[in-house]
């Protein structure tokens, strides 16, 4: 009852949901209409934005390794900082997953997608006060093209063949057609900096709504409201304050004692404890990132489909999401897409635990003996639990699968993408396209199941290039099902993000894109005292 | 250990021997070097400084000793930190590694070049007091480091101001009250310090004094606008941690050893004479057992700088231990070699000064046979 009407609520704060439509849901649940119009009016106040108040987050994935240059920011801690101090050239929406605009106002393509034209915003200034122009894009662009800048975002700009500024407008020509190339320029390292950050790429000046006061590297940085933001729906505190905290006990500690607003990744064995508190609230938010089992087609024995199918059939994805997640995500269906993403192939049917389906496969694929299957609990939290459930799922189908459990240091270099049957994990990418070109196409740099289909890679590129929407669907439900069925991917379960907070936090969106609101959650909510 | 040979039955102590067997081995064989050189007759300059002034000869050789070993734990470092699985460039970039980003990261770095080369390289900077910059973060590891350093010694200075007196103090009281109700207390209570890790009692007090009560400061993030005041409220609870950690240790081996020194025979003489327990406890018998006790003292003196990453971590301290543990992560090898060299230092410098202490309130050890 009091959880429905909670549930009711957040509606209304998120926005989901009219007077009329409250009305009704809440009459259907036996609230009387009076008491349903003071609920509606107490939630709907909530929903408005307060502003001042000095925000504090408890961030794990700090490093003293932390670069401020954004092309380098690799950890959770850096990825939430750019994102309080910079700006985008495009975002996505947080419950579509579609491009919205940024610092571009608005784009084009040409018929071929291979051309694309950016309108540039105007009175942007930079913290230091200099006014944003075409050329600051185009240097940023540049910037992270050069090898040299070790830029994380280097794979997503290989396909831009040429960036130049056209007036006061942004021209990009691409090597081949892509329909997803506004939603490529989301990616968090491309933050605009001034002369794209040539001068001086750890400056951390940018045109986002917080300055940044002060930055030391694995221990806290601090913010203050950039006065002059171009937006007003962002930016409600007055200063931002994020600290490292790495251990897990201490960021609920933290929370649970009211010293910080915010945690993020909440353990999901604990998370039951933490609910206990009345003051903390838990936010989990589903997510794209996805925990895998990964066979190596091209290497034996996985280079039988038949085995393949049988390790599919023999995974408990339903245990697996209770156990190793707390319940905390979705099962997964042996594809790296899920319903975050547009353009999303419905209705292929889900797999399930088939011991009888496995046993069958198993015995056509004619292979004895047992499976190797490494594993660690760098792949993923709890990987080597979820490899033990694995195994004693896979007896039941007669299917012997030996544990091996390997150090978590050089894990990424010694085990996966190297053995061909091993434990991993994959984040989301902006795009099915991106998805399935970073891991499933042939020349994929990390190609992690070894899956060399010609047929794929053609299908993969074509779909890129098309503009039409349901054309484009179509194809990438075809190529779900050929890794579905045919490729080397066990997709037991996606995680949900799981974010605590106190309960003055208010506002928090739930983004579709990425953990901890995107990378905004710093920009987008408020304290209510 | 050299202890037989050129001590006193009062002084011999099993115990300080399997405390801290490298320094007593170190400070057993300079002895027996010196010995051997006077008993040969042909005296060179420095067997006649040895002669002259043995005491400055001797911790003159406990020196130079120290700046070997650093030398030898120098190599040491190096050779452990190439043995590592994994290079820098595939673990910074980790699940997001090209070839082509390792090969560039890899040739940037000069990781191309052979390891002998980059020791003596490293080496070379590090005798002048430069470490060079982090791969990581490009930053200059020197600056960082004093900066971490500093934030260890603050620290371990007040955990140390506490718990030296204390432990010492209460070792003291647990020899006058024996086996009496104070000191099976004081045993009791400081063995269950020792027996519980320091991360659990970290958390019990953070549990007690930052969720339940909200009386002490949480987390223990210092920074550099921080006044002295803030500092000192932030490092509270740490502080009583690592007090609780190492008190126990220093506190027992006081005991130890005052005890042992209570049944030599000149003790028995001051009780002869008629004076009170607690003042021959303190003018007769601690300063016979100092040795013992300073060995303790440095050991967890040099532990409450390099030892604490779990504290360091669960208090969210930024530490030395904690920029080391970062570091080795992505194997940024300038700061892992820097912090290792540190340590080292540290250590040897502090059993170095327990050694000296040890020879200076020990007369005999100056003039062995």
């Amino acid at each position: 009852m009091t959880e429905y009407k909670d549930f009711l609520a957040q509606q209304v704060m998120l926005g989901k949901m009219n007077r009329r439509e409250f009305m009704g849901r809440a009459a259907a649940f036996g609230i009387t209409l009076a008491a349903a119009g003071t609920m509606f009016d107490t939630a709907a106040k909530a929903q408005e934005p307060k502003r001042g108040g000095h925000l504090k987050l408890g961030l794990e994935g700090a490093s003293a390794t932390d670069s401020r240059d954004p092309a380098k920011n690799l950890s959770q801690f850096m990825f939430v900082t750019s994102r309080t101090w910079g700006d985008m050239i495009v975002e996505t929406d947080p419950l579509t997953g579609k491009a919205v605009p940024a610092l571009a106002e608005s784009w084009e393509p040409s018929a071929d997608a291979a051309t694309w034209t950016f309108t540039i915003r105007k009175g942007v200034k930079f913290h230091d006060g200099k006014e944003l122009t075409v050329d600051d894009i185009v240097k940023t662009l540049e910037r992270h093209t050069d090898e040299k800048a070790e830029s994380g975002a280097l794979g997503v700009m290989k396909s831009i063949k040429e960036i130049k500024a056209d007036g006061d407008k942004l021209v990009l020509v691409l090597s081949e057609g892509n329909a997803d190339l506004p939603l490529l320029l989301t990616d968090y390292h491309l933050v605009v900096q001034p002369n794209g950050g040539l001068d001086n790429p750890d400056a951390m000046i940018g045109t986002g709504p917080y300055k940044v006061t002060s930055f030391e590297p694995g221990v806290r940085a601090t913010f203050e409201r950039n006065q002059d933001d171009w937006r007003t729906d962002r930016g409600f505190v007055d200063s931002v304050e994020l600290i490292a905290m790495n251990d897990a006990t201490a960021r609920i500690a933290a929370l649970s004692s009211g010293q910080v607003h915010f945690i993020n990744r909440v353990d999901p064995k604990t998370v039951d404890l933490l609910k206990r508190a009345p003051t903390v609230e838990i936010l989990n938010t589903s997510g794209r990132g996805h925990y895998v089992f990964i066979m190596h087609c091209n290497t034996a024995p996985f280079d039988n489909n038949d085995l393949r199918l049988a390790l599919k059939y023999a995974m408990d994805r339903e245990t697996m999401v209770q156990k190793i997640l707390g319940g905390y995500g979705k099962v997964g269906n042996d594809f790296p897409i899920n319903g975050t993403y547009a353009l999303f192939p419905e209705g292929i049917e889900q797999r399930a635990y088939d011991p009888d389906k496995a046993a069958f496969h198993y015995k056509k694929s004619g292979h004895s003996g047992s499976v190797l299957l490494r594993t660690s609990d760098v792949a993923f939290p709890g990987a080597v639990d979820a490899a033990v459930l694995y195994q004693e799922s896979a007896k039941k189908a007669g299917i012997e699968i030996e544990v091996k459990r390997e150090p978590g240091d050089g894990y990424w270099s010694n085990v996966w993408n190297v053995q061909p049957f091993s434990t991993s994990y994959w984040g989301g990418r902006p795009t099915q396209d991106q998805m399935y070109s970073t891991a499933y196409t042939s020349k994929a740099d990390w190609n992690d199941t070894r899956f060399l289909r010609e047929d794929f890679d053609k299908l993969i590129l074509a779909a890129r290039a098309e503009l039409d929407e349901a054309k484009r669907k179509d194809m990438y439900r075809t190529a779900a099902m050929m890794v579905r069925d045919e490729g080397g991917l066990i997709l037991p379960m996606f995680n949900d993000f799981v974010n605590a907070s106190t309960k003055q936090i208010k506002g928090y969106v739930h983004d579709i894109g990425n953990d901890m609101s995107n990378g905004y959650v710093a920009t987008r909510v408020w304290l209510d005292a | 250990m050299a202890g037989g040979s050129t001590q006193g039955p009062e002084l011999t102590l099993p115990a300080t021997a399997g405390e801290n067997p490298q320094s007593s081995g170190v400070a057993g064989s300079n002895t027996t070097v010196t010995g051997s050189a006077g008993s040969q007759g042909t005296l060179s300059p420095w067997a006649r400084f040895t002669k002259s002034s043995p005491l400055v000869a001797l911790i003159l050789q406990r020196f130079a000793l120290s700046v070997a070993l650093l030398f030898a734990v120098s190599l040491l470092i190096f050779g452990g930190v190439e043995a590592l699985p994994g290079d820098f460039a595939t673990t910074y970039l980790g699940q997001s590694a090209t070839p082509q980003a390792v090969a560039n990261i890899r040739k940037d770095l000069g990781l191309d070049q052979p390891a002998a080369t980059r020791y003596f390289q490293w080496l070379g900077g590090a005798l002048q007091g430069d470490f060079g910059t982090s791969w990581a973060s490009k930053n200059s590891v020197s600056e960082q480091i004093g900066k971490r350093l500093g934030n260890s010694l603050f620290l371990a200075f007040f955990a140390a101001i506490i718990s030296i007196p204390l432990a010492v103090g209460l070792g003291m009281l647990a020899v006058h009250f024996r086996d009496r109700l104070p000191d099976r207390l004081i045993n009791v209570v400081s063995l269950a310090a020792i027996s519980l890790p320091e991360f659990f009692i970290g958390y019990l007090l953070i549990m007690f004094f930052a969720v339940q009560t909200g009386i002490a400061t949480f987390p223990a993030t210092v920074y550099d606008t921080m006044t002295i005041g803030e500092r000192l409220s932030a490092i509270a609870l740490p502080t009583a941690t690592l007090v609780l950690v190492v008190l126990a240790h220093m506190m027992r081996m006081t005991r130890a050893a005052i005890l042992n020194v209570m049944s030599s025979a000149y003790v028995e003489t001051a009780e002869l004479k008629g004076l009170s327990g607690l003042r021959i406890i303190a003018k007769h018998a601690a300063p016979n057992a100092i040795a013992p006790v300073v060995n303790v003292i440095a050991l967890n003196l040099a532990y409450l700088v390099v030892g604490v990453v779990v504290v360091e971590v669960v208090f969210v301290y930024p530490g030395m231990g904690q920029y080391m543990v970062d570091a080795v992560t992505v194997r940024d090898m300038p700061v892992v070699q820097a912090c290792g060299l540190i340590f080292a230092a540290l250590y040897i410098f502090l059993n170095m000064m327990a050694d000296i202490i040890a020879i200076i309130a020990n007369p005999r050890l100056r003039h062995p046979r």
